[in-house]
């Protein structure tokens, strides 16, 4: 049968986009606000101490946005950096996804608006993956860079968890922070980001969530809503479900755990890196991403502002293969191999 | 098949053993996990997952705050043998 015969007027057929037969992170740009808040300027409110807040989490001090720090303002930061860490034009950008649960806005998207800001008119959207949305967003970049939906795709995680974090509350207080980060994927000779695993798991969709949904709010008079967090729950569930994970990403890209250069997690919690090391039983050798200690968890920016810092700083080298996993609310993840730009 | 009590209780120290480093003897039936063991949240999670595994049973997330003294563990084990 010819697509002609499927046709109700008996003609016309679609012609196929064509696009790169590989993609790969040209370049990475991060955007960290100015303030330094260290443990001691939040232990009051919630009755604890520096020891008890760096045993629980590892974190010793994270980022705050100012007051004129904005998603936008601060994604706009990270994308001029990525951009220019890629070597291109602003102007060559063909489509932008951010990945962010905290632009205080339900509608518009953030994206049109950073867009805007690059003086761009390009696709652009906002997708919605918590803390797995960078590596959502990679995934959604190769293969809109493989299918020629766009030449080269911005990909933003950016929040500022400070707006929407109860600083009494003993769970998520010292965890929640804010920050940037940005990836241009393009065009490649050869294969620079790996098959995607991700899934779901909505079944625990209570475990890290907004405290109550925007209708409770205005029906019932409630304040502002912040997210909270079943640490417990997430912790099993990050370490015991999302180790395997990791494996399956290594496997499915083809390389064995001794052919990594960086192991980039989600910079949820330190407790759960290590533990999540433990049963992975990767090579000790290879450099793992321990940022959270000086930002704490930036959510859909924390992989790639930990991936931009340890390029920076000579800990991972260029070229060299990445495994990064995200995972967060929704219950969602998405984990994959890259070649670091 | 269900294991005695004295059983699962060496079993459990064990798993807090290597969990914390806390001795074994010192993992009695009256402790408190946090109180008197000095056990936080997370390592709870852990020694709870590796008892799962180790005692064939199933402790749900919703159970664990239940979890309060090493008898209430090892009672809940006993019961989850059947």
């Amino acid at each position: 049968m010819t697509v002609e015969a499927l046709r109700p007027k008996g003609s016309g057929s679609i012609h196929p986009g064509t696009g790169a037969s590989h993609a790969r992170i040209w370049g990475l740009g991060g955007f960290r606000p100015e303030r330094v808040v260290p443990n001691s300027e939040l232990v009051e409110a919630i009755d604890s101490s520096d020891e008890w807040i760096q045993e629980r989490s590892g974190i010793k001090s994270r980022r705050w946005a100012g007051p004129d720090d904005t998603v936008v303002s601060m994604s706009e930061a990270a994308a001029r950096d990525a951009i220019a860490a890629a070597g291109i034009e602003i102007s060559q950008i063909e489509a932008i996804i951010v990945s962010t649960v905290t632009h205080p806005y339900q509608t518009p998207a953030a994206a049109p608006i950073i867009a805007d800001r690059l003086g761009l008119r390009c696709a652009a959207f906002d997708i919605s993956a918590a803390c797995a949305g960078y590596c959502h967003g990679i995934s959604l970049a190769n293969d809109m860079v493989r299918g020629g939906s766009a030449k080269f795709v911005l990909v933003i995680g950016v929040e500022k968890l400070t707006d929407f974090t109860d600083l009494t509350d003993r769970g998520t207080a010292f965890i929640f922070a804010d920050g940037a980060g940005a990836a241009v994927v393009g065009p490649s000779d050869f294969p620079g980001i790996g098959p995607t695993i991700w899934g779901s798991d909505g079944s625990q969709w209570e475990t890290i969530r907004q405290t109550e949904s925007w209708l409770d709010v205005r029906d019932q008079g409630l304040g502002h809503p912040t997210i909270g967090m079943a640490g417990q729950s997430v912790f099993r569930w990050a370490v015991w479900s999302m180790a395997p994970v990791a494996r399956q990403a290594i496997e499915a890209a083809g390389i064995t755990p001794d052919d990594l250069d960086a192991f980039i997690p989600h910079q949820a919690n330190m407790r759960i890196i290590d533990a999540m090391l433990k049963q992975l039983k990767l090579p000790a050798d290879i450099p793992v991403a321990r940022d959270i200690a000086e930002t704490a968890n930036t959510s859909a920016a924390s992989i790639p502002l930990a991936t931009e810092r340890m390029l920076r700083e000579g800990e991972i080298p260029h070229g060299g293969l990445a495994l990064q996993i995200g995972f967060g609310a929704g219950l969602v993840y998405a984990a994959q191999v890259i070649v670091l730009p | 098949m269900a294991q005695s009590t004295q059983e699962i209780l060496e079993g459990l120290a064990e798993i807090v053993n290597e969990e914390t480093g806390i001795d074994t003897g010192s993992v009695e039936l009256d402790k408190s996990f946090t109180d008197d063991l000095d056990i936080d949240s997370l390592s709870m999670m852990t020694i709870v997952v590796n008892a799962e595994e180790k005692f064939n049973v199933r402790i749900p997330d919703d159970e664990v705050k239940n979890l309060k003294t090493v008898r209430d563990a090892v009672d809940f084990i006993a019961a989850a043998q059947g």
